[in-house]
């Protein structure tokens, strides 16, 4: 019988990584992650997991302990937010180029400046070339899914790249919710310790980090993109044997009321649970709206994608990031290649909202479904990109 | 470099060498703009040449120096510190 206990974000993906026997934790704290890295040091000063807590003076140095550590053949893990995954911006790259399976959450906050604590995408965004996959949870339950998930895609000999698990600063990390949780030897069972591709080992010596000139570096880096690929096959096989465990059903992407829907709505993160509120309560009065939500932004769930527009006529994709003076943001930007890709006409407008913590709220979503219905039916965009709820 | 160069599938992921002391296999004289010549006539097998070589491409011979173009970079320190000026730097036509 799975058992259900209060969690807020922060403290679901600390349980999961409890509970993922966790070799290495190498974290800095800063706001709204804290809470992560406190109950992990609390399960390690406890004796209830026997990792490796390592306490360092940045997030880069967190960042590039982690890379080592995961070199070792440990299962590594860390967290932060906002500024801290700025600082980590460099070592990022090196963790998916080193091929470093490694797992961290993301309490999604803005950047500065102004200095703001509270959520929006500015983070990971900022960070999203950086070759990681890149996972999204609506709430604290798919927060503790996607953790368990994470180490065992991370560390599948066709992906070896890390992941960062995304949730809402806040909204989610500091929200209490109910959590069906996994007893800890499920947990050991579906994620057996690590097994290393390549370590490095004093008795077996080699290089790591060299120097790769032009005549070398476009194939390592295109080793990346085909594991990237593979990232896809094996993101589905990893859901599916969690869905056996738990019950709980996961994918690239969640759709909602989408099977005869006229207009939808796009969008990452805690957003989606509100939107599929007010999808609910626009059924009741007849009008034909869904919602998507990619779970997985990178790689980006193309064919998913394609699958669930269907015949969807107008779509409105939520970004919670600036992409100062591009043309679109960058959901909407990925989903517009998407769609052009596959030859698939459909009139989109994008949403930029929620930055530094404004609320998104169910009647903002109410008149952004209403338009979209108007989109549907007109085939005319007012705005391509509008902005919610700025004041003049 | 004349060797076939390994492609995205049979390279180590990573940009990882496997074995330790490869460097000796990657042949870096493709690099060289200007090949040293040496008249080995006129050298007198001083060996500053080969002290100061940044690349350890001089190769000592019993009478005088010869250069190893495998590595050799072209960089004419050799040339520059000749005390008979028998190293002469050749533009390198490829």
């Amino acid at each position: 019988m799975a058992k259900v206990i209060g969690l807020t974000g922060d403290e679901a993906v600390a349980y999961a990584v409890k509970q993922c026997n966790v070799d290495v934790v190498a974290a800095y704290p800063i706001t709204p992650q804290t809470i992560i890295v406190e109950k992990i040091s609390e399960y390690v000063h406890n004796g209830e997991i026997n990792a490796e807590f390592v306490c360092v003076e940045s997030e880069h140095s967190a960042m590039s302990a982690c890379v080592g550590a995961s070199l070792t053949g440990a299962r590594v893990f860390t967290a932060t937010a906002s500024q801290g995954l700025a600082l980590m911006h460099e070592i990022l790259y090196i963790a998916s180029g080193l091929r470093c399976p490694m797992v961290m959450g993301i309490a999604n906050r803005a950047l500065s400046a102004p200095i703001n604590i509270h959520a929006d995408h500015s983070d990971m965004m900022g960070s999203r070339d950086c070759g990681w996959i890149q996972i999204y949870a609506e709430n604290s339950q798919e927060a503790y899914d996607w953790v368990i998930q994470a180490f065992k895609i991370s560390e599948n000999p066709r992906v070896l790249l890390p992941v960062s698990v995304n949730l809402d600063g806040f909204i989610l990390s500091h929200s209490m919710e109910g959590v069906k949780v996994l007893e800890d030897e499920e947990v050991s069972k579906f994620l057996p310790p690590r097994k290393p591709v390549i370590t490095i080992d004093p008795t077996k010596p080699i290089t790591v980090g060299a120097l790769c000139l032009p005549d070398y570096y476009f194939e390592v880096k295109f080793q990346q993109i085909q594991a990237l690929k593979e990232a896809y096959n094996v993101i589905r096989e990893v859901n599916r044997e969690y869905e056996a465990l738990s019950g709980r059903k996961y994918g690239l992407l969640e759709t909602y009321a989408m099977e005869d829907a006229e207009a939808a709505i796009v969008c990452l993160g805690s957003t989606a649970g509100t939107a599929k509120a007010v999808a609910k309560e626009l059924r009741e009065d007849g009008k034909k709206v869904g919602v998507i939500k990619p779970w997985v932004y990178r790689p980006f769930p193309e064919e998913d994608l394609i699958r669930a527009i269907g015949d969807v006529k107008a779509l409105a994709v939520l970004d919670r990031a600036c992409s100062f003076g591009a043309p679109f943001n960058a959901l909407c930007s990925d989903i517009l290649g998407t769609l052009y890709r596959h030859g698939k006409d459909v009139n989109v407008f994008n949403c930029l909202y929620g930055l530094g913590g404004r609320d998104m709220t169910p009647s903002d979503l109410k008149s952004i479904f209403n338009e979209a219905l108007e989109v549907a039916k007109t085939g005319k965009i007012k705005e391509y990109v509008k902005v919610v709820g700025v004041r003049e | 470099m004349s060797e076939k160069k390994l492609g995205w599938k049979s390279l180590p992921i990573g940009g990882y060498l496997l074995e330790p002391g490869s460097a000796m296999k990657y042949k870096t004289g493709e690099w060289r703009a200007f090949r040293p010549i040496i008249d080995q006539e006129k050298c007198v097998n001083c060996l500053l040449c080969w002290i100061y070589c940044p690349d350890s491409a001089i190769i000592r011979l019993e009478k005088f120096v010869d250069v190893n173009y495998d590595y050799c970079k072209g960089c004419g320190i050799c040339a520059n510190e000749c005390p008979v000026k028998c190293i002469t730097m050749v533009e390198e036509r490829r």
